[in-house]
């Protein structure tokens, strides 16, 4: 426990059987320290995504070890796996996924109401604060359908900070946003790290975006090279 | 679990998809308000022959039947005891139809703790004469007090009163009687008895079950008068009836009380066994067609909340992604088809009533049946407790399926395929 390691992985390796059996992530070893602003890249089909979704507990089905925070995560329950996500992780993806039944507060508060740390009101004043620092406070009251592209994705940045995360992870979060938004939504990533030592994980295929992070993992065919 | 946030959720889904919500909640409704209102009428009717039938049968009659003796001389003789005996050409022995010592018997069954009361009755065929026109039929000397407690006599006489048969030589005779023979009350009646005995009989009021059959043909006096007109002592009694606390030990009991007292013994379950083959028929009716307008309505909730998995899929995959569990989700769905099946039967309930009290109303005038006005129903809390259970058990089982599946969506699968 003397290190300050985020994620640790150990000879991570996984199979897809579909149509042929061929192995996508072959013996990832890596960790990533907080505080860090790191990005994944690598061409498309390099195994990128498969291997954010492995760090992201939401993908049980591989070979090797995951540490997140130092704690065995590899073989734990379903529910204790949603445990870790809703306490340690914040996800920001391509795509939004705002629930479009709810307003733009509510949709930041809900990780917040399911993790039960905090009460109501504090959730609510918590997630102004996140909304006033993405700069989205006057919307909201807004239903998610009324906003553009850029806005819906800070409102799921302010979403996957609610619960203060270990570690952001996004895959492509500015893959759907035109260059505008897409330094706009880089630039609060940095923010966070700066101001609050906000451990971050990315994966792009955005090089200009990678270029500005603290680190860049290359993957090629499965392997990250060093 | 935090079932509030599960609750809230379930909720939103419900109001973005409100349209299809409804119909499969009208579904639940339209389900168990048939339901009601089915099983609601079928009782009704059940009731209605039964308080016609079965609330006139005494839970056990003693009485004589004419048989021929259990034990013929035959078997007396020892030489014949082990042989096989066939007798031919049995002829039926007359022991009177009087109960010997029926007084003693009353007495014992008067101080049975099970025993609600005992009515001694004298029963006899009798010709009925007036002017120039005879008609057969019966004559029932009863115990006034215990008749109207057992038996509700009462309710039946629709002129005069059940105690004016306390006068001497009074009768009260049924409605289909006196309207064939021109009587009125006041008038005298002349009967002939089977022995030859002839008696004239003061009218003092007319009696109308609403079945035919009996009103043509019934006629009650007090149990000294019928004595009276028999020629018979004052013990001589026909018929020993009782009612009990628990009826549905009759049978039982009246197999006890044939032993003990050497009488025959009937129960109003045999008395009566096509009255109750008919009630039992009309539940069963009534039961399937609920339980099958229930099961059309779960299939309703099925689709609709498949429907709303695939159209939920991103949902249900940020859901999981931010920290709900597989658990959390299924219950989001079951929660989902619990609010349709409650509030669905929660209305079906409401229509159930109001479709009853409809029915209630409708006039419904059978010659056969001169008491009865509407359709009957029976009004009982049982057929409410047990609507909303069926509701709320064909949701949730209908409801399981797509929850299960929803617990188990991949996350993975649906935001890679972004
Ligand atoms: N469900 C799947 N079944 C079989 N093969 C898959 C599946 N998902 C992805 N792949 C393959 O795995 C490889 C890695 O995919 P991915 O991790 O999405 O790459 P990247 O994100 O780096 O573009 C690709 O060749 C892709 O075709
Ligand atoms: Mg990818």
């Amino acid at each position: 426990m003397d290190n300050n390691k985020v994620i640790e992985t150990i000879g991570l390796t996984k199979y897809f059987y579909d149509p042929v059996k061929f192995q996508v992530i072959k013996e990832v070893d890596l960790s990533i320290n907080h505080g860090e602003f790191v990005s994944i890249v690598g061409r498309s089909g390099s195994g990128k995504s498969t291997l954010l979704y492995l760090l992201s507990t939401m993908d049980t089905d591989y070979e090797g070890e995951l540490y997140i925070h130092n704690e065995l995560v590899t073989g734990q329950l379903d529910a204790q796996l949603a445990k870790i996500r809703s306490e340690k992780i914040g996800f920001v993806f391509q795509f939004h996924y705002l629930l479009t039944e709810y307003n733009v507060l509510k949709n930041v508060m809900l990780p917040g109401l399911k993790l039960g740390k905090y009460s109501n009101e504090e959730l609510e004043h918590r997630a102004i604060g996140h909304l006033k620092t993405l700069g989205m406070e006057k919307h909201a009251l807004k239903m998610t359908n009324q906003l553009s592209g850029g806005e819906k994705q800070r409102v799921a940045i302010a979403r996957a900070l609610i619960n203060d995360p270990l570690v952001i992870m996004g895959d492509e979060p500015t893959g759907n946003l035109d260059r505008k938004n897409g330094d706009l939504v880089f630039d609060i990533f940095k923010k966070l790290t700066e101001d609050f030592k906000q451990t971050i994980l990315i994966v792009t295929h955005d090089t200009d975006f990678a270029d500005k992070t603290d680190r860049i993992i290359t993957m090629e065919d499965g392997r990250i090279l060093l | 679990m935090n079932f509030k946030l599960i609750l809230n959720i379930a909720f939103h889904l419900l109001i973005a998809r409100l349209k299809q919500t409804v119909v499969a909640a009208v579904g639940v409704t339209f389900g168990i308000a048939m339901f009601i209102a089915l099983v609601s009428f079928m009782n009704g009717l059940n009731e209605l022959l039964d308080g016609l039938m079965l609330n006139r049968t005494p839970h056990v009659r003693l009485y004589n039947e004419v048989k021929p003796s259990e034990n013929q001389p035959l078997d007396l003789s020892y030489k014949y005891k082990k042989n096989v005996n066939f007798i031919n050409s049995i002829k039926p022995k007359d022991r009177g139809k009087s109960i010997y010592n029926a007084n003693t018997i009353i007495k014992v069954l008067k101080e049975d703790k099970r025993i609600i009361d005992v009515a001694p009755k004298v029963t006899s065929s009798v010709l009925f004469n007036s002017g120039t026109i005879e008609i057969a039929g019966f004559v029932n000397g009863i115990d006034m007090v215990a008749e109207d407690k057992l038996f509700k006599i009462s309710d039946y006489i629709k002129e005069g009163k059940v105690t004016d048969l306390s006068q001497n030589n009074s009768i009260i005779i049924g409605k289909g009687l006196a309207d064939k023979m021109m009587l009125t009350i006041g008038d005298i009646i002349k009967i002939s008895t089977s022995n030859g005995n002839l008696a004239s009989l003061k009218i003092v009021g007319f009696s109308e079950l609403g079945i035919a059959e009996i009103d043509n043909v019934m006629s009650y006096t007090s149990l000294a008068t019928a004595q009276k007109i028999l020629g018979q002592p004052k013990n001589y009694i026909t018929d020993i009836q009782l009612n009990l606390y628990d009826k549905e030990t009759a049978a039982a009991v009246a197999k006890e009380f044939h032993k003990a007292f050497n009488l025959d013994a009937m129960d109003f379950q045999t008395a009566n066994a096509q009255f109750e083959t008919g009630s039992t028929v009309r539940s069963i009716i009534s039961y399937s067609v609920g339980i099958v307008l229930l099961i059309v309505a779960g299939f309703g909730i099925y689709n609709i909340l498949n429907m709303m998995i695939y159209e939920k899929m991103d949902s249900i995959a940020i859901l999981k992604a931010t920290g709900f569990s597989g658990d959390d989700v299924k219950w989001i769905f079951i929660s989902l088809s619990l609010i349709i099946g409650l509030t669905g039967g929660v209305f079906g309930l409401v229509f159930g009533y109001i479709f009853s009290v409809i029915i209630d109303n409708v006039p419904f005038e059978t010659t056969s049946l001169p008491t009865v006005k509407t359709y009957p129903i029976d009004y009982n809390a049982v057929y409410y407790v047990i609507g909303i259970s069926f509701a709320l058990c064909t949701t949730v089982i209908s409801g399981l399926f797509p929850a299960l599946k929803a617990s188990k969506v991949d996350p993975v699968e649906i935001i890679r395929g972004k």
